[in-house]
């Protein structure tokens, strides 16, 4: 590992995600002055007994309402950002998102049945996020009762078990026309504003997803050579690759649930950092996952802010940078080869 | 696979807005204008009305209609039309004896339409572009009342419904006693001057700002509009809010309809709502998810619960 080169961009990425989270925090429609979020931040540090807290009002606004939406944020972004570069790294495609085997999907039609036929509320979360599981399992299982090639099976397996869900998906909309309002507020993404108990919701499955993903980041550069190759290097590829596609579908799927389709992240962040600072796993899925938290804590802030106080979709905005950046990776991946 | 179904809502977009209080809010020129002066004209059909597309000459009256808008529904049963009345679409929940169908307002089956041999069919702007085009080779007299705009749409949307099924009277007296009943209820109201309004479509936060139907009674009442400001900046009149900006406008009344298993105790819950005065101090109120988003007969209704609503955050 070249230690000076990676060791600045760990510096850029940590110094990237302080400054998303700052901006996260004193930017919004309330219209909090900068100086008196400070004054509040500073109340808060236990030993130093300097600022002045805010009133009940705006504290409510900063502690309930905006700091729980910062946090998903830097959750759910880092979380799709690494589950992507892992995707990426595993099925050695770098078209391949977090989404890939059905994850959207599938939480699409256990939000939209939750919404249709419950009202959505507590629940949409966990129908997502059994949604979610429940396609993965099924297009893996499909895939590995089919045989063959093992990745390209098991991604045309989450494509036939994506179209089916879609289908089912689109049949409980049209059978509850009343609910297409809450499902394109989900589809479109959003950053939820349920305050604490999301995050609460989200964060071991993030936890333990992104420790497994990064624990196998050395694995994951070995497999890059071939399934073969790295067999005779001594990595077990079977194991690694169930173990990293398990660990980011279940982070994906618990990331999905509480924020909604929340496109591009997943596949423009990995690319820019293998762009920025190298092809190695090692230094990619890590610092992804910084930059990616950065990445969609900034959207968030464009989010509520280009229109404000009215609110944009999130997945708006990631896809408005995204699309782009999308054409030119095929571009270039069209020309180098994958 | 994600982002094609993403695109395709994006589709839909602009009709979803507003599904909930109003479908698709129909342009200025829309907006029918006032049917025959003349109130005492009863049988004397043909008679001709004015419609979204222009005007409808209904040469004998009708005696089998079918109504695909549950506004128009409540209309028909107001006016004295129940008799004619041989289907509706499956959201038409009032009056319970109107006879419902499964026909889906917004994509109906012309055969499924067909087959009750109707000689009038009153649409709405959600039914699909196509179905008057249809309906009109089937040699069916089409009507197509959009959303109002207004009060003095709702009331001649009302008069034309009554003209065109040889009800002019009745549907006079309807306007009439709505009128007064609102004229009441405006002058009962304690001012809402200095007040303001959060008026919410459903949980994920889309409000009703001054632009829309709703917003003009909240505007008549005095009340600002929260979400007026959104209404601006992003070009819709059902923006969609932020919690953040929400709970800092601290609106002084909240009102918001009974969809979507809301309710004042599940707003409480809300992160972070607690903090609005109106919250703790008895300032939501909750109407009834039809008859807000239906401006006809039933109207009076809804600003009764608006205006007791302004009684108790005035007390």
């Amino acid at each position: 590992m070249s230690g000076g080169v990676t060791s600045r961009w760990w510096l850029g990425g940590a110094a990237a995600l302080v400054v998303a989270v700052l901006a996260g925090l004193g930017v919004g429609p309330a219209g909090i002055a900068p100086g008196a979020i400070a004054g509040e931040l500073l109340s808060r540090l236990p030993v130093v007994h300097a600022g002045r807290p805010l009133g009940r009002l705006d504290a409510t606004v900063l502690w309930e309402l905006r700091a729980p939406r910062v946090a998903l944020g830097a959750l759910v972004g880092a979380m799709l950002a690494c589950a992507g570069g892992a995707y990426q790294a595993v099925f050695r495609n770098p078209l391949a998102d977090p989404y890939l085997l059905g994850v959207a999907a599938g939480a699409g039609l256990g939000a939209t049945a939750a919404i249709a036929y419950a009202g959505g509320g507590e629940l949409l979360p966990l129908a997502a996020f059994a949604g979610a599981t429940a396609a993965v399992t099924a297009a893996y299982l499909l895939g590995r009762s089919v045989g063959g090639r093992a990745t390209a099976t098991l991604i045309l397996a989450g494509v036939a078990v994506a179209a089916f869900a879609t289908a089912a998906q689109s049949f409980v909309l049209q059978q509850n026309a009343d609910s297409v309002q809450s499902v394109y507020a989900w589809l479109l993404g959003r950053l939820s504003t349920s305050g604490w108990s999301d995050v609460l919701l989200v964060m071991p499955y993030v936890a333990v997803s992104l420790a497994v993903i990064v624990a196998h980041r050395r694995a994951l550069d070995v497999l890059r050579v071939g399934d073969e190759e790295a067999a005779s290097l001594g990595v077990p590829v079977a194991r690694v690759r169930f173990a990293v596609v398990a660990a980011a579908t279940l982070g994906t799927a618990a990331a999905v649930a509480v924020s909604g389709l929340i496109g591009f992240v997943g596949i423009v962040i990995p690319h820019a950092v293998r762009l920025l600072a190298g092809t190695s796993y090692r230094v990619v899925l890590p610092l992804a996952g910084l930059l990616g938290a950065a990445f969609l804590v900034l959207a968030d802030v464009v989010a509520r802010t280009a229109l404000s106080p009215a609110e944009l979709p999130i997945g708006v905005v990631t896809a408005f940078v995204g699309a782009p950046f999308f054409v030119v990776v095929l571009r270039t991946t069209r020309m180098a080869g994958p | 696979m994600g982002s094609r179904r993403r695109w395709a809502a994006l589709a839909v977009a602009p009709c979803v807005a507003g599904a909930l209080a109003a479908g698709c809010g129909g342009s200025d020129d829309d907006r029918p204008a006032s049917s025959a002066p003349d109130g005492g004209a009863r049988a004397g059909f043909p008679v001709q009305v004015r419609d979204a597309n222009g005007v409808v000459t209904v040469r004998r009256a009708p005696r089998r209609v079918v109504s695909l808008s549950p506004t128009a529904t409540e209309t028909l049963f107001a006016v004295g039309a129940a008799g004619q009345v041989v289907a509706v679409d499956e959201q038409s929940n009032y009056p319970k004896q109107a006879p419902r169908t499964d026909i889906s307002p917004s994509q109906p089956n012309l055969e499924a339409i067909a087959r009750y041999r109707p000689d009038l069919v009153v649409i709405s702007d959600t039914s699909p572009p196509d179905l008057a085009g249809g309906l009109r080779k089937l040699a069916v007299t089409v009507l197509e009342e959009p959303s109002a705009q207004d009060l003095d749409d709702a009331y001649d949307q009302i008069r034309d419904l009554g003209t065109a099924t040889g009800h002019t009277d009745q549907a006079s007296d309807v306007v009439k006693r709505m009128r007064t009943k609102l004229n009441e209820l405006f002058a009962r109201a304690p001012s809402g001057a200095g007040l303001s309004v959060y008026h919410e479509l459903g949980p994920e936060l889309y409000a009703a700002s001054s632009g829309t139907f709703i917003g003009g009674i909240y505007r008549r009442l005095g009340l600002d509009n929260v979400a007026d400001k959104a209404a601006r900046k992003s070009g819709t009149d059902y923006p969609q809010l932020s919690s953040e900006y929400v709970v800092s406008s601290d609106p002084d009344l909240i009102v918001f309809t009974d969809c979507c298993r809301q309710s004042a105790a599940s707003v409480r819950t809300r992160a972070g709502w607690d903090a609005i005065e109106a919250v703790s101090d008895g300032g939501v109120t909750t109407v009834d998810a039809d008859v807000a988003s239906r401006w006809g007969p039933r109207l009076p209704q809804f600003v009764a619960a608006v205006v007791a609503g302004l009684e108790r955050v005035e007390r």
